[in-house]
């Protein structure tokens, strides 16, 4: 026999790995759409470090003369982006677990703590809880940069009819950098996210999709009062 | 599986390794089959043929019908009341943005001739010059200028609104019907509007552009100003306008772009 913690919910785990693919094309056909007007850089001082993107990128990635085609996918995938992350988003509320995704009053320290010990600077672990401070942090994050661009996107795509979504982020111009920047940022946290699931190991990564996590290495006596859940 | 969906239950118990394999087995069997599935449904999608040209072309046949429903849900926000944001003159380009010359390749054009048609319901037609036009109210509008490819710029624009222009020529007739086309004289542009969108308030028949007669580049002697449609459906250069209850030929529908374009 072996003691497992249930993890993940059925709901969550759908979500989640709906949401993957469709945010990938989301974020290809938005690169097709972008490349027909692609003027931002990181430029300081006037001088231009960075311009999204290079040509060689765009090569590899076969997207010069494809707007018409971005369009098309993005218009009809922006539906299972939004549809997906609203289910989820609906489902944490009704089940309560976004007592446990969202950031409480010690996560910032806590996450500062999970920092420095993530970079071997740091021994002890702050609680872990289902998820530990950063991830809370994270987490929470991506699900409302996800809600920026469901609000960015559309004040983008219709500026006229819904001119007060395009007023709330700051108008046409800042709505569209707005979009690019959240884009961004899922890239970002992609990068993290996959770095922490290979150092994280296979029984957190198997809980994503089986939803059990086996507890080997912790006597029993401590899982009883793991669940500090009650203790927030 | 309900009891699971809705289970916030994170307490310790003990299984067996045949109850975990068990469990391990049908999630990741659920996991590769819905993984598959869905890399085979885009792979189907990415590689599916484009839709029978028409009024409308170069797109996947299921984007289309996507864009095609996309319109009927987004029409519903469309209201004359719904007016696009207007800005002091001080604010509009000097210098215009000229992006495309289509329909307007010919260099022997000559402005002092051109006449615009207007195909009535009944067969006939109306021959007008761009004096009969200026003869009307004018209207003047200062808004930022949309392009489907992502850049806009605020520009100021005079000239009849599309509205008032149909009045004046007892065109309500044909304002019934679902959809108005307009062409250049060269018919080598052509575009088709929603009659909602037509007759919004802001939508001008343009020959002025800073309080300047249009320049050639500009569409000179008429173009369309239509604030709630993409750069794509402001055609330059009138040359006929007509009305239709069938979707009117447009250039870039037929090139994989959306038929509504609406903002």
């Amino acid at each position: 026999m072996k003691a497992i913690k249930e993890k993940h919910s059925v709901a969550m785990r759908w979500a989640h790995w709906i949401n993957f693919p469709v945010l990938l094309i989301m974020i290809w056909s938005g690169m097709l759409i972008y490349w027909a007007n692609d003027e931002y850089t990181i430029t300081i001082f006037g001088h231009t470090f960075f311009h999204f993107f290079p040509d060689p990128f765009y090569k590899f990635f076969n997207v010069p003369q494809r707007l018409a085609e971005g369009m098309a996918f993005h218009f009809f995938f922006m539906w299972f982006f939004a549809i997906n992350g609203l289910l989820y988003f609906l489902y944490t509320i009704f089940s309560g677990e976004w007592r446990q995704l969202v950031p409480h009053r010690h996560s910032f320290k806590e996450a500062w703590h999970v920092l420095l010990h993530d970079l071997h600077i740091r021994k002890m672990l702050p609680p872990q809880d289902k998820y530990n401070a950063a991830q809370r942090i994270a987490y929470t994050s991506i699900i409302m940069m996800g809600f920026g661009s469901l609000v960015t996107g559309l004040a983008i795509y219709k500026p006229v009819q819904f001119y007060w979504v395009t007023w709330i982020c700051g108008g046409y111009h800042l709505a569209r950098v707005e979009h690019f920047i959240l884009t961004v940022g899922y890239v970002l946290f992609f990068l993290i996210h996959i770095t922490q699931v290979i150092i994280a190991g296979w029984n957190n990564f198997r809980s994503v999709v089986s939803g059990f996590e086996i507890i080997q290495d912790q006597p029993a006596a401590n899982i009883k009062t793991a669940d500090d859940e009650k203790s927030i | 599986m309900m009891k699971n969906l809705f289970s916030n239950n994170r307490e310790t118990k003990l299984a067996s390794q045949k109850q975990l394999n068990r469990r391990n087995f049908i999630s990741f069997s659920v996991f590769g089959g819905v993984g598959a599935l869905l890399y085979g449904g885009w792979r189907w999608l990415y590689q599916s043929p484009e839709e029978t040209p028409g009024t409308t072309g170069g797109a996947h046949k299921l984007l289309r019908r996507a864009l095609n429903q996309n319109e009927l849900v987004f029409k519903n926000t469309l209201s004359n009341n719904h007016l696009v944001q207007t800005y002091p003159k001080s604010m509009a380009a000097k210098s215009v943005r000229v992006n495309s010359k289509i329909g307007m390749e010919d260099d022997d054009f000559d402005g002092s001739k051109w006449s615009l048609q207007v195909n009535r319901r009944n067969g006939t037609s109306l021959k007008l010059n761009l004096e009969d036009l200026k003869a009307l109210p004018k209207t003047e509008i200062v808004f930022d200028f949309k392009c489907v490819e992502g850049w806009d710029q605020i520009s100021h624009w005079g000239g009849v609104k599309f509205s008032d222009f149909i009045d004046h020529y007892h065109l309500r007739e044909e304002a019934k019907l679902q959809y108005v086309g307009l062409a250049t004289p060269d018919e080598g542009y052509y575009v088709g509007l929603d009659m909602l969108s037509a007759l919004h308030p802001q939508t001008l028949l343009a020959y002025e552009v800073n309080d300047e007669p249009l320049p050639l580049d500009h569409g000179f002697p008429l173009r369309l100003i239509i604030p709630v449609k993409y750069g794509i459906k402001n055609l330059k250069r009138i040359g006929s306008i007509s009305f239709s209850d069938q979707r009117p030929p447009d250039y870039w529908a037929e090139q994989g772009y959306d038929y509504f374009s609406g903002l």
